[in-house]
């Protein structure tokens, strides 16, 4: 049971200047499965999401408290190298953000990061991530043109596929379909389930349809505190809270 | 009948305060437009017949009787070379470490306030100060090491500006994107954040050659008004610690201490098609290396 984790936190608090954004959150994130956070605006979850890469260091007054285990390693622990980190554990943001190049650069850019520079290395890296992101087929012969020029969709799926470039373990996806029409949701939401056979999905949504159709196991997150974390039928169907119960009964949100 | 003449007159009363706004507007637009044009044809009219092929390849010698402005030209060059080769990457790399480096604060405010103060001071000032500074306490003398160094002052702020207004225009999303790929700061800044504001920094550069080819003030009593071309390649590089005037310095010299306006116009309509290339250049290069566009 225990090998089955990929991240575990631990009592994770997260303050930016005096706001408790955070109050001792506690989860562990099981391998190849795609594990939603929900919960209404401001609850803490896109927050919560970014901790597991430390993208919140780039944001300035944030002080963490707690452990976030990645195979057993902590990932705050002075040592660590974010480079190392955030190959491992990649991110798809809200809006897609493709770079200003090429769409094969952009694809490449990662793995350029991380010093492969052979010609051949990144043309078959490129290719796989492409096919990876379902989107190979639609871009194969335009390569080498600006990827924004292409569809929101499209763009997003470009996103996915830059992140698979750099081999990841685990990809964050925080809300990753707001931006997008319903065809490429259900484009990405397919993915989704490709993805998790060979990586560790962790989504955020406000979209609990999304979460029901995509998730393994889903998180309720209010007002900074984890209030309800386990299987997504059983969360659906069975809450436990009454919170939980009200916000997925529609009661608020 | 007359219901209707109401309606209409109070239909046509708001119609003529229109007209009336759109003739003064136009009239203000003109205005402009002709004062230029009629400012560009008067300069060309009184100048074109001193370019000729000899005006801008030789050097005016009373013992040779030629007239030129060859030697004003090299100059010109040099100065622009000079100053743009030491300004642009330290305006550039200023305006990186505001943006992206420095902490918001007192010292970034008090940095900025500086530069804007600084772009805004008359030119002759940063002339006495590159007399006094780099002429004399460093012994440059008249030289147009002096006039660059000077220059370099005066043009430092523009480029930091454009730059600086240019990478704050790069959407937060990409430095997000190239962080979450596990690159670091300076590698993100070279690859994204710079090519992303190429368009800026080439506006900016060449605003700051468009003022150095513009200056006189500055340059009169820092690089000085010598016209004499080196004879040499080789005898460029001993040029920077000589005095030189530009093609400005000597409209000026022309227009007033010779009294040659034959010269001065010559000298005005050659600056004239320069800023003109210049501007074309600009578009140009901008829009070449603007990474946004979707092809």
């Amino acid at each position: 049971m225990k090998e089955n984790i990929k991240i575990s936190v631990q009592d994770l608090h997260l303050y930016y200047g005096d706001n408790h954004a955070l109050k001792g959150v506690s989860m562990d994130i099981k391998k190849n499965s795609v594990t939603a956070f929900i919960g209404p605006s401001g609850c803490g979850k896109s927050t919560f999401l970014k901790t597991l890469n430390r993208m919140n260091d780039l944001v300035d007054n944030v002080s963490i408290e707690g452990k976030v285990f990645l195979d057993g390693d902590d990932i705050y622990d002075a040592g660590v190298d974010t480079t190392i980190l955030r190959k491992k554990v990649g991110m798809v943001f809200q809006q897609p953000n493709p770079f200003p190049m090429s769409i094969y650069d952009n694809i490449a850019y990662g793995p350029r990061v991380h010093g492969i520079k052979d010609k051949k290395t990144l043309d078959k890296i490129v290719e796989q991530s492409l096919c990876g992101a379902a989107i190979f087929d639609e871009v194969k012969d335009r390569l080498k043109k600006s990827a924004l020029g292409l569809s929101g969709g499209q763009q997003q799926r470009i996103c996915i596929a830059r992140a698979l470039a750099v081999q990841p373990e685990v990809i964050l996806m925080d809300e990753p379909t707001s931006a997008l029409d319903p065809i490429s949701t259900s484009k990405i939401e397919e993915l989704m389930e490709e993805l998790k056979k060979k990586y560790t999905v962790v989504i955020v949504t406000h979209n609990m349809q999304q979460a029901v159709r995509v998730a393994d196991d889903t998180a309720f997150f209010l007002l900074g505190e984890l209030v309800e974390f386990g299987d997504t039928k059983n969360l659906f169907s069975y809450p436990r809270d009454k919170r939980t119960e009200d916000y997925i009964t529609g009661r608020f949100g | 009948m007359n219901e209707h003449t109401g309606i209409s007159a109070g239909f046509r009363k708001n119609r003529v305060s229109d007209i009336i706004l759109y003739i003064l507007i136009y009239l203000s637009a003109s205005l402009s437009v002709i004062i230029l044009a009629a400012i560009i044809i008067y300069v060309f009219f009184k100048g074109i017949h001193s370019v000729n092929l000899s005006f801008l390849t030789s050097v005016t010698s009373v013992l040779k009787g030629t007239v030129g402005i060859a030697g004003n030209i090299v100059n010109t060059l040099i100065i622009i070379i000079l100053t743009m080769i030491i300004a642009t990457p330290v305006g550039v790399g200023a305006a990186i470490y505001l943006n992206e480096y420095a902490k918001p604060g007192k010292l970034v405010n008090l940095i900025l306030f500086a530069t804007e103060t600084l772009s805004g001071i008359p030119s002759i000032i940063f002339g006495l100060f590159g007399m006094m500074f780099f002429g004399q306490t460093l012994g440059l003398g008249y030289s147009l090491l002096t006039g660059s160094l000077t220059l370099i002052l005066m043009v430092l702020p523009l480029i930091t500006r454009n730059t600086q207004e240019a990478l704050k225009t790069v959407p937060e999303s990409y430095r997000q994107g190239a962080v979450g790929l596990g690159a670091g700061k300076w590698y993100t800044i070279r690859t994204i954040l710079l090519p992303s504001s190429m368009p800026g920094i080439i506006t900016g550069v060449i605003l700051a050659i468009g003022r150095i080819v513009g200056e006189s003030a500055a340059l009169l009593f820092t690089a000085g008004s010598a016209k004499a071309l080196p004879k040499t390649i080789a005898g460029l590089f001993p040029k920077i610690f000589q005095s030189g005037g530009t093609m400005t310095v000597q409209l000026y010299l022309s227009a007033t201490s010779e009294g040659d306006f034959d010269t001065a116009f010559g000298v005005a309509v050659v600056l004239l098609i320069l800023v003109f290339l210049i501007n074309l250049g600009t578009k140009k290069l901008a829009a070449k290396y603007d990474v946004t566009r979707k092809k």
